[in-house]
């Protein structure tokens, strides 16, 4: 899967599961404060992202990750 | 047994708000309760939560939270602009169940996809404090904010607990009702396997043929306040909350006490509670649940208390079926309504009274209400009996 593929797949995921517009998930966007995503959200989304991609996030791997480009950066590793 | 009170503060409803199969609303859910009973399943088909919510807070809201915040929301407009301190406003909110729907869903997620996929949702969701919570927060209310968890009482309880903290000073103003939305497949198949529903899909509370509740779900809210806190706004009054109680039978867990004991003492408990006598008493809104213990331990108990020629009693079970931890709360609305439209709505799919029972049964149509006080009764599993009395606003008692 090329990047671009990838990323359109993670940002559906996004506005499905955050209930965000398309255009405000970008690379430097930040859960909290530009997409309005509480922790609980957080979790849910990745979990989204884990079914989505068949991949496994460990809640370890998501210490200090704060923006979309984050959180893209981690599922494209295990792609 | 009356209980003194040197410093109890007087308690009225000024707003109301309902979501019920009956009707969405006061006017609908009013002419819902006066036409006859609908046929099949109690369901709150035209509820549409994006009414009150946006698509994201309607997805992390179980059905019976949908329900809470959208009575709620309608009781506030309908009570005006409060003007009350947050710190001293409350929310007593009850349910029998909380988000069995929420449950269920999450428990086919583990079995078809295992832990990892359980939402973290589930918990906020389905605990059953999640809609009390959640009206708190939409008003910004930070006084007492409470759940009351007690089967088919729930609903008259957090009334009768909501009054008691504005008439103890506690707060000015008070949001109280109940919610339910377990008419769910576990919910059905537990209801159904338990031998409290009809099986003929008839409510017909109080008939020598009723054979069990048809299962409903809904909400209501109303907005308790201080009496002089109410007029200082100009506030439109629907009842005084004259007096509540609590009682437990202690004798089964489904089964009423043999006599409508429990029942008996709750009623009793209720009027010295409102300072008033059996014969200032002019309606009974019963439990009246269509089952064939419920509706003979409480007739027997109503005869009891009022002897044979007593007040007239109905049950809008027969429209609205039985919505467990909101019915409470929905008759208490119906109840204030009696009260300012002046008619008590008949007893729908009554069509032979149980000749054991010797009640003044509103049958065939509505009756009028000419004044005097109501008396609402809830009792639930557990053996949790619940009462209410309201009664038109005396300019000075």
């Amino acid at each position: 899967m090329d990047s671009d593929t990838a990323f359109e797949k993670f940002r559906s995921c996004a506005v499905e599961v955050l209930q965000v517009p398309e255009d405000k998930v970008t690379a430097e966007a930040k859960f909290q404060e530009d997409l309005e995503a509480d922790s609980l959200e957080v979790v849910e989304f990745v979990m989204a992202l884990e079914e989505v991609f068949d991949i496994t996030i460990e809640e370890s791997e998501l210490d200090g990750v704060t923006t979309v480009g984050q959180a893209f950066e981690i599922v494209t590793s295990k792609l | 047994m009356a209980f003194p009170a040197p410093l109890r503060r007087r308690v009225v409803v000024t707003g109301l708000g309902v979501v019920s199969c009956a009707g969405i609303g006061l006017d609908a859910f009013w002419d819902g309760l006066l036409r006859p009973a609908p046929e099949g399943e109690r369901r709150v088909r035209d509820f549409d939560p994006a009414a009150w919510f946006d698509v994201k807070s309607a997805r992390r809201a179980d059905r019976f939270q949908q329900f809470a915040i959208a009575t709620a929301q309608m009781a506030l407009d309908d009570a005006g602009e409060l003007g009350v301190d947050p710190m001293r406003a409350g929310v007593v909110h009850g349910t029998g169940v909380g988000g069995l729907e929420t449950l269920e869903n999450q428990v086919g997620v583990l079995n078809s996809k295992g832990p990892r996929r359980v939402s973290p949702f589930l918990v906020p969701m389905m605990m059953a404090n999640a809609a009390a919570a959640a009206i708190s927060m939409r008003l910004g209310w930070r006084g007492p904010c409470e759940t009351i968890v007690t089967a088919c009482a729930a609903g008259t309880q957090s009334i009768g607990a909501g009054m008691r903290l504005v008439a103890s000073g506690r707060c000015d103003a008070v949001l109280a009702g109940g919610s339910e939305a377990a008419m769910t497949r576990i919910g059905l198949a537990a209801f159904t396997n338990m031998t409290a529903l009809s099986t003929s899909n008839v409510s017909r509370p109080f008939d020598v043929r009723r054979d069990g509740f048809v299962i409903a779900e809904g909400a209501a809210s109303l907005v308790l306040e201080e009496l002089e806190h109410a007029r200082s706004r100009g506030a439109h009054i629907y009842a005084e909350l004259l007096g509540a109680a609590s009682t437990a039978d202690a004798h089964h867990i489904t089964m009423p006490a043999p006599g409508g004991a429990g029942a008996l003492a709750c009623m009793e408990l209720a009027l010295d509670d409102a300072g008033i006598t059996p014969a200032d008493v002019e309606h009974v809104n019963a439990h009246g649940t269509s089952t064939p213990l419920n509706d003979l331990a409480e007739a027997e108990a109503i005869e009891k208390l009022f002897g044979r020629r007593g007040p007239l009693v109905t049950s809008i079970k027969g429209v609205t079926g039985h919505s467990l931890g909101a019915a409470g709360a929905i008759e208490a609305v119906a109840s204030a309504l009696t009260i300012v439209r002046h008619e008590v709505p008949p007893t729908a799919g009554l069509e032979q009274l149980d000749p054991e029972m010797h009640i003044d049964v509103a049958i065939g149509g509505p009756r009028p209400f000419a004044g005097g006080a109501v008396l609402s009764n809830s009792f639930g599993f557990g053996g949790h009996n619940g009462c209410l009395v309201l009664a038109p606003l005396q300019s000075e008692l």
